[in-house]
Order: C-alpha cells, then sequence, then structure tokens
C-alpha cells in the first residue's frame, strides 16, 4: 500500500479507520487490475478499491461513502461485458469477491442462501450430489459471482426453458446507501408489498451492493441429448428455430452458430462440426428419457423439413461435450483469427433472425470488418462478434459505430439492445434510442429513491436527458432519429 | 378494438393537477382486495381493450390492459397456446390489467411462474400523466429497470396499466389429475415435494386434509412416467383445479375469514384443528378461520412468510403489515412513479 497516497487522501483515512488494511487497496500497481471489467475497451483507475469481508464492513464503507459523497462501484469477479464494474475515477471499487460463502443449503425446499461473492459454478457444484443444480448459466459462471449476476440478470444457454437470474432467486439482502439492510423478497414464492425484488434484477448496481441472496435450486434432469443440425442457408437456419418452438417444444438450450464462428471454432477445438456448412443449430432436449426421446424425433423431423442438411444427435457423453465444446469455445476461437473481437448483445424477435443476421453481413461489408455469429437462436439472443485490430487506429472506434448499428436494428424489428450483457457504460448513449424522455425520466427517478445523491454506480445504465439530447444531436440523420416510425414497444 | 390511450392519459393529468384520487377499475372481480378510497375517482380501463399482436410463433402477446382473459385465453386456445400463470376469475369477466395489478395466479403457479415472471414487458401511465414504457416484447431484455415487474401485485398503486406484453406458453398435450389418500400433513408435504423434484410434468399439487390431487400436464411420454411415479387413481373431474382457482370449491364456501398464507412449501403445520387446503405444493395454504389476525399473522411471519385476509373486513387489512424500513423505501419508491399520491392512494397500505 501506497503509504504517501493514503497520507494525502482523507477518504483512505476514514476507509481505514472502518476496515482492517488488508481490505484495502490503494497503491497504482495493485489497483491496475481492477482498473477495467470484462469490456476491456474501457478503463480507468479508481481512487481506492476496498475487498470488506463482512456485512457490517459493507455497512461501514457504505455510511463513509455517503458521508463524503463518494462514488461506489460494486464489483464480483469483475466480468461483465459491457462496463458495468468499470471504476469512478473519483470513487471506491467495492468489490464482494471475498464474501463468498455458500451461507445454508436447505434440501427440503430445494433453495441455498449464499454470500454475494459465490461463484456461480460453484452453486450447482456444492449441490450436485443431491441431484440439483443452479439453471442460469451465463458463458462466464466459473468466474461470475451471484452478487454479479443479480446486479446483470444474468441469462446462460440454459434459460430459453429455466429462466434468467430474475426466475431463479427467491430473496435478496441489500445494503443501502446509509448503511442499513434492506431484504427482497422471501423464502416463499412472494412476499408483501412491492415486488422490489424484480426490480434489484439487472439494476446494475444503481440501487444497493447485494449482500445476501437466496436462489432455487432445481432438480438435475435424468437426460440431457444434443443435436446438431447443419444448414446450407442461414435464414432456413432462423426459420428452423422459430419452427420448432412453435410445434411446442421448449428445448434446454438452442444455439446457432454461422459459417465464420464453425470455422473458427472447429479450427480451435475440432469439434465435429461440418465446416462447410453456412449455419449450425446445436439443440438440447432434456427432462425424462422417454419424453426426451420423443421430442427428439420430433425435431429430428421439424428440422429436415425446414432444409437441414445434416442432423446429428450426440451418441454419447462424449460426442455430448464434444458438441458443446465448440459453442463454449467460441469466444476464445475467435482470438485466434482476429486479435481483437467486440462481442454485441442485442435481442430480436425470433422471426427477425433471418432478415437481421443478413443485415448485419451487410454492415460487415460496409464497415470491413469482419463478423462471426454465435448466440442464443432459441430466444432471438444475438452476439454478433465484430473483428478488429486495436493496433490500427481508428478500428475500435470503427466495431463500436457497427455496434451501434447493429443495436439500432434491434430495436427497428422490436427488440432491445441488450439480452443479458447490461448496459453499463457501453450501452448507455444507445438506451436514448430504445427508450423515450419520459421512460428515462421515470428510470432516474426510481434510481433517486434508492440513491438521491447518485452515487451508486454513476453515469451507467441509464442516461440523463442532457445526455440523450447531446448523443441524439449527433446521431440524427436528416433531421430524425433513428426509426422515428417506431412505436417504442 | 378501440384504443383510449389518449383519454385516459388526459383523465390522468387532469387528476394530477387537481391531485383528485384515482379508483383504477376494471371488471372489479377483485373488489374484495384492498380497501378503496370512498371518495376517489373512478378510472374505468375496460374500454381500453383489444390484442394489439399475437404471433403463436414468437410465443407473444401484446394486448390492452382492459382486454377480457376470457377473449386472450380463447384466442390462445386457438394455437394450441394458454397463459403460464393460471389466473382466476376469467369467467367473472377479469381483465388482463387486472390480473397483473393483483398478482393473483392460479395452481399452476408453483410449477410454471407467477404473473411477474410471464411479463416481457408494459406500457402504463404514472401518476404525472405520463406514458411510459419498460420492458419489451422478446424473450431476454436487460436494458433499463424492470418496471414492468413490480407493476404485478402493485393494485394500481404505481401506475395505470395500459398494454402488457405477455410470454405465453404451449397447451399441454394432456392434462391429467390424480388423487391419493394422505391424511398426515408432514407425509403430504414431503410426498408433493418429492415427486416435484422427479418429474416436471406435475402443474399442481393440493391436499385438503384427507387426500392429496396432482395435477399431470405434458407430452404422453412424461405423463406416463409420472403415472408410474406417483401412482394412485385417476380423476374424472377436472373442474376442481379451474374451482380451486375461482374460490368455488366447498372449502371456501364454510364459516370464517378467508387468509391466503404463504410460506416456504416445507414449512410446519399452522395446526391440526385448523381448517386450511394447501395448494402449490405446501407454498400457498388456504385457511379458513375466524382466530385473531394478529396471530395468523405473527406465525406466518415466524415461518418467514406473510399472510393475506381475502375477506372484506374494514378492521383487518388484506395485506400483511411491511417492516418499517422496508416501508419507507416503499414509500419512496410509489413516489417516484406518483409522486402526487393519486393512483389507488392506500388501496394495499395506508400511505401508498
Amino acid at each position: 500500500m501506497s503509504r504517501s497516497k493514503s497520507a494525502h487522501d482523507p477518504l483512505i483515512n476514514q476507509l481505514q479507520a472502518v476496515l482492517p488494511a488488508s481490505c484495502i487497496v490503494s497503491d497504482p500497481v495493485s489497483m491496475k487490475p481492477y482498473e477495467c471489467d470484462g469490456l476491456s475497451g474501457y478503463r480507468q483507475m479508481p481512487r481506492v478499491v476496498v475487498l470488506p469481508e463482512t456485512v457490517e464492513q459493507i455497512q461501514a464503507v457504505m455510511r463513509v461513502c455517503q458521508q463524503t459523497d463518494t462514488p461506489i462501484v460494486p464489483r464480483g469477479a469483475g466480468t461483465s461485458l459491457s462496463g458495468g464494474a468499470m471504476p469512478h475515477k473519483d470513487g471506491v471499487v467495492l468489490s464482494v469477491a471475498r464474501l463468498n460463502s455458500i451461507l445454508n443449503i436447505d434440501t427440503q425446499n430445494r433453495t441455498a442462501t449464499l454470500q454475494p461473492g459465490v461463484r456461480n459454478l460453484a452453486v450447482s457444484e456444492a449441490v450436485q450430489h443431491l441431484g440439483l443444480y443452479y439453471a442460469p448459466d451465463p458463458s462466464s459462471q466459473i468466474a461470475c459471482t451471484i452478487g454479479g449476476n443479480v446486479a446483470e440478470n444474468a441469462g446462460g444457454v440454459h434459460c430459453l426453458k429455466y429462466g434468467l437470474t430474475v426466475h431463479n432467486i427467491l430473496q435478496v439482502k441489500m445494503v443501502n446507501l446509509s448503511g442499513d439492510i434492506v431484504s427482497f423478497g422471501s423464502t416463499a414464492l412472494d412476499a408483501p408489498g412491492y415486488d422490489l425484488l424484480a426490480l434489484m434484477m439487472g439494476s446494475e448496481g444503481m440501487l444497493g451492493i447485494v449482500v445476501e441472496v437466496v436462489v432455487r435450486l432445481l432438480p438435475k434432469p435424468d437426460v440431457a441429448k444434443v443435436l446438431m443440425a447443419a444448414f446450407d442457408d442461414i435464414e432456413k437456419a432462423g426459420n428452423a428455430v422459430a419452427t420448432v418452438i412453435a410445434s411446442g417444444i421448449i428445448p434446454s438450450g438452442f444455439e446457432m452458430m454461422d459459417q465464420a464462428a464453425i470455422q473458427a471454432a472447429e479450427d480451435f477445438v475440432h469439434a465435429g462440426y461440418p465446416s462447410d456448412a453456412a449455419a449450425i443449430l446445436l439443440c438440447e432436449l432434456d427432462g425424462v428419457e422417454e419424453e426426451v426421446i420423443a421430442q427428439i424425433e420430433k425435431v429430428k423431423t421439424i428440422l429436415a423439413e425446414t432444409g437441414a442438411t445434416d442432423i446429428r444427435l450426440a451418441g454419447d457423453e462424449d460426442e455430448t461435450r464434444r458438441f458443446w465444446s465448440g459453442r463454449k469455445n467460441a469466444f476464445p476461437a475467435m482470438g485466434r483469427i482476429s486479435p481483437d473481437y467486440y462481442c454485441m448483445d442485442g435481442t430480436i424477435p425470433r422471426k427477425e433472425l433471418g432478415n437481421v443476421l443478413t443485415s448485419i453481413s451487410k454492415l460487415s461489408e460496409k464497415y470491413g470488418l469482419r463478423v462471426a455469429n454465435v448466440f442464443h437462436a432459441g430466444d432471438g439472443n444475438l452476439h454478433p462478434l465484430i473483428l478488429y485490430d486495436a493496433n490500427q487506429p481508428e478500428e475500435f472506434r470503427k466495431a463500436e459505430e457497427f455496434g451501434g448499428e447493429i443495436l439500432d436494428l434491434c430495436v427497428a424489428v422490436g427488440g432491445t439492445i441488450t439480452g443479458e450483457h447490461g448496459v453499463g457504460v457501453e450501452k448507455i448513449d444507445r438506451m436514448c434510442v430504445q427508450f423515450d424522455q419520459a421512460s428515462l425520466a421515470q428510470f432516474q427517478a426510481v434510481r433517486d429513491a434508492f440513491d438521491p445523491k447518485r452515487l451508486l454506480n454513476p453515469d451507467k445504465a441509464v442516461p440523463t436527458l442532457a445526455r440523450c439530447a447531446e448523443f441524439n444531436a449527433m446521431h440524427v440523420h436528416h433531421g430524425q432519429l433513428p426509426h422515428p416510425e417506431l412505436e417504442r414497444f | 378494438m378501440p384504443d383510449l390511450s389518449s383519454e385516459i392519459v388526459s383523465q390522468v393529468q387532469v387528476a394530477y393537477e387537481a391531485k383528485t384520487a384515482l379508483n383504477i377499475s376494471g371488471a372489479g372481480s377483485k373488489s374484495f382486495l384492498g380497501q378503496q378510497k370512498e371518495d376517489s375517482q373512478p378510472l374505468r380501463v375496460t374500454g381500453h381493450h383489444g390484442i394489439i399482436e399475437y404471433d403463436p410463433a414468437e410465443l407473444v402477446l401484446v394486448a390492452r390492459a382492459g382486454t377480457p382473459l376470457r377473449e386472450i385465453e380463447s384466442t390462445l386456445s386457438d394455437h394450441n397456446q394458454i397463459l403460464g400463470f393460471e389466473p382466476p376469475f376469467a369467467e367473472s369477466g377479469a381483465t388482463l390489467g387486472g390480473a397483473v395489478a393483483s398478482g393473483l395466479a392460479g395452481p399452476r403457479r408453483a410449477y410454471s411462474g407467477a404473473v411477474r415472471d410471464f411479463i416481457l414487458g408494459a406500457g402504463f401511465i404514472n401518476g404525472k400523466g405520463e406514458l411510459i414504457t419498460t420492458g419489451g416484447k422478446v424473450m431476454k431484455n436487460v436494458a433499463g429497470f424492470d418496471l414492468f415487474r413490480p407493476m404485478a401485485g402493485a393494485m394500481g398503486t404505481l401506475g395505470v396499466l395500459l398494454k402488457v406484453a405477455l410470454r405465453v406458453i404451449p397447451k399441454p398435450d394432456i392434462e391429467q389429475t390424480l388423487i391419493l389418500e394422505e391424511s398426515d400433513e408432514l407425509s403430504a408435504l414431503k410426498k408433493m415435494n418429492l415427486w416435484a423434484g422427479k418429474t416436471q410434468a406435475i402443474s399442481a399439487t393440493a391436499w385438503d386434509g384427507r387426500n392429496i390431487r396432482i395435477r399431470l400436464s405434458g407430452s404422453s411420454a412424461s405423463i406416463t412416467h409420472g403415472l408410474a411415479l406417483i401412482g394412485g387413481e385417476h380423476l374424472t373431474d377436472e373442474v376442481y383445479w379451474q374451482d380451486l382457482n375461482n374460490f368455488k370449491l366447498d372449502f371456501f364456501q364454510q364459516e370464517g375469514r378467508l387468509w391466503r398464507i404463504s410460506v416456504a412449501p416445507m414449512s410446519e403445520s399452522i395446526g391440526r384443528d385448523l381448517n386450511q387446503l394447501v395448494d402449490w405444493g405446501g407454498a400457498q395454504r388456504w385457511l379458513k378461520s375466524d382466530e385473531p389476525p394478529e396471530a395468523i399473522r405473527a406465525w406466518a411471519t415466524r415461518l418467514g412468510g406473510h399472510a393475506e385476509c381475502y375477506s372484506q373486513d374494514q378492521s383487518i387489512s388484506t395485506y400483511h403489515p411491511l417492516e418499517e424500513n422496508s416501508l419507507a423505501l416503499h414509500q419512496r419508491f410509489k413516489a417516484a412513479l406518483d409522486p402526487a399520491g393519486i393512483l389507488n392512494p392506500g388501496r394495499m397500505y395506508p400511505g401508498l
């Protein structure tokens, strides 16, 4: 710890009065890992990082920050892809990583009580021997924390059938800006008063610090089988997804990869994908064996009817793992074919899949940047990966602009700018495209009800109207906002 | 399909300026919930009705708040789909807006989700007469606060709902109800929860002191599996669940106030000598009792749950009291949406 800095910064002195020295990081070298999260294009050194070990310490930190008007940036594992945990230059980064105990597992009611720093995957691992698991499985699940999952309303492959974080949490305790503990939800299926538990989900650290979470645990399905289908045309693949779901089957996972993604993944992990396909689908069906067998037959028929050129059922565990490994390693595989990539996250109605993917490939030509698509097709959640080289001047800016156009397109077809990654700092300007002024002002008013000084994660997720006015002034084409004809939902 | 948005917006604007309390009403099928302010001005939303958008392949339906559930359910049924939360009182003309505002859900709720779980987005008028849109009509959406979810169960105190986008679910190929004798409560709770952990086919469970009833929903393969797992006799009387949902079972006609008690499913018994009907695998317990309200509420609180009184009685509030710091936060949240306090004031709690 740098003595000179702490001696000069009264805030650090105040934090030292409420925290052990081992919980404060204030020298630039040790703070370096905190300057960004998973969105590494955006960086900012914080004033100080605190790593409390108890809820009481979090309460004390909040009181210090409130008294000194210091911004607070909550942080779990720092895996956010939207800059949700990017520090504030005058603020404290409050990491919950050290509160990482599983406090209770209730086998009868199938729930677990967790501290906020418990890793997502650690929950499923801890209850595996009971035949249970925690369903939301964001791709960062090996590292990301349950506190961060609540803040972002994290999704994942299996939320198509089992829901997002909001559908799998029963109770949250948070510390508010005054340092008091407030509880939302209950161990019952509902709680008295307003459903503020739901409001906490995806609130991006603006309403309080999550200090305890009760999650629902689900019984592990008897069997899970994976089908892979190849298509010679991406629109046909999109259509196949919509047709399967319209038939009344809800797969537990339904993923799509386009040509660029297939090729990169195949070169990287040899998953056994047909590398000449324009698109492949991975469709996972789970449940009791008799039902899964019946569903496989039904899905196979639909895939064939919608034009699949090749349909394969993973024969054993090994092949199942291989089919998934290509999907799971698609992002690192991109790292092999491009120095950098920028991951987008819009959701659209399923019927627009083909149309939007075609438009994205046209935009790719316009910007001269390659794009690969790997995404949750079942719920229309796109993840276009824009490939660029950060060492080339202008390329990141171009990638951002390209990404922005993709998001505008998502809004235009009735979708949203973010399906599961959050708004953060990354998409804050695009909020001005998706929401009108009254709705944005309403969001600010709600935030003020929890945090009137706007100290919790400031300048993220919800833009001020002034910011939107500035953005719109730059973003207006021929005197009109993009897609003025749209009713914003 | 009349769109009365602008008329309703101006009514709320006028009320905001004059600080007139509004009493928002749909079909009135849930008027037994909460306290209605006597001198408030009625704001009827039933005229604002109609399904705006429905694409069965998307599993999404968008409708105006005044649309009768009957109309929505019959449209969905034509395409082999249903509402996942099984709202009550459709036969009494209940509207979508009322179903969302009350947050009431039927037997299926414990297995497929609550009203708030199926809402994808909503357009509503806040207490200043401004049209607010939150959420959308896609499955995954984390842009902006999910203000549409707290609308469920807020009894219209946070906004006048104008339109709601819902995720709908495929209609199960088959539904079948089983009945098994069981007179011991703990053993009934254990069985219901054990089975729910072994099959995804269960869509409703109830225990009435003598029998467990279980409804299985799904494909023929999953029903066959469920039947083999659970055993028992098939019940032909399929209206049981509808009657439970609409308070038409004999149980509801008995003497005593009707209480809804919400606790963790495996919670201990409220008492052998009390007249109860266990629903939602134990998570919802209906009680007919004239025991002192304080005693019933204290019991629910001790178990981490809450108790609501569904019998109209001026001396007993419907809703369970809030803790002090929670109430303060509720008041600030309400004020953020309805600063003049004109939307159904006091319907849930005094001062909200």
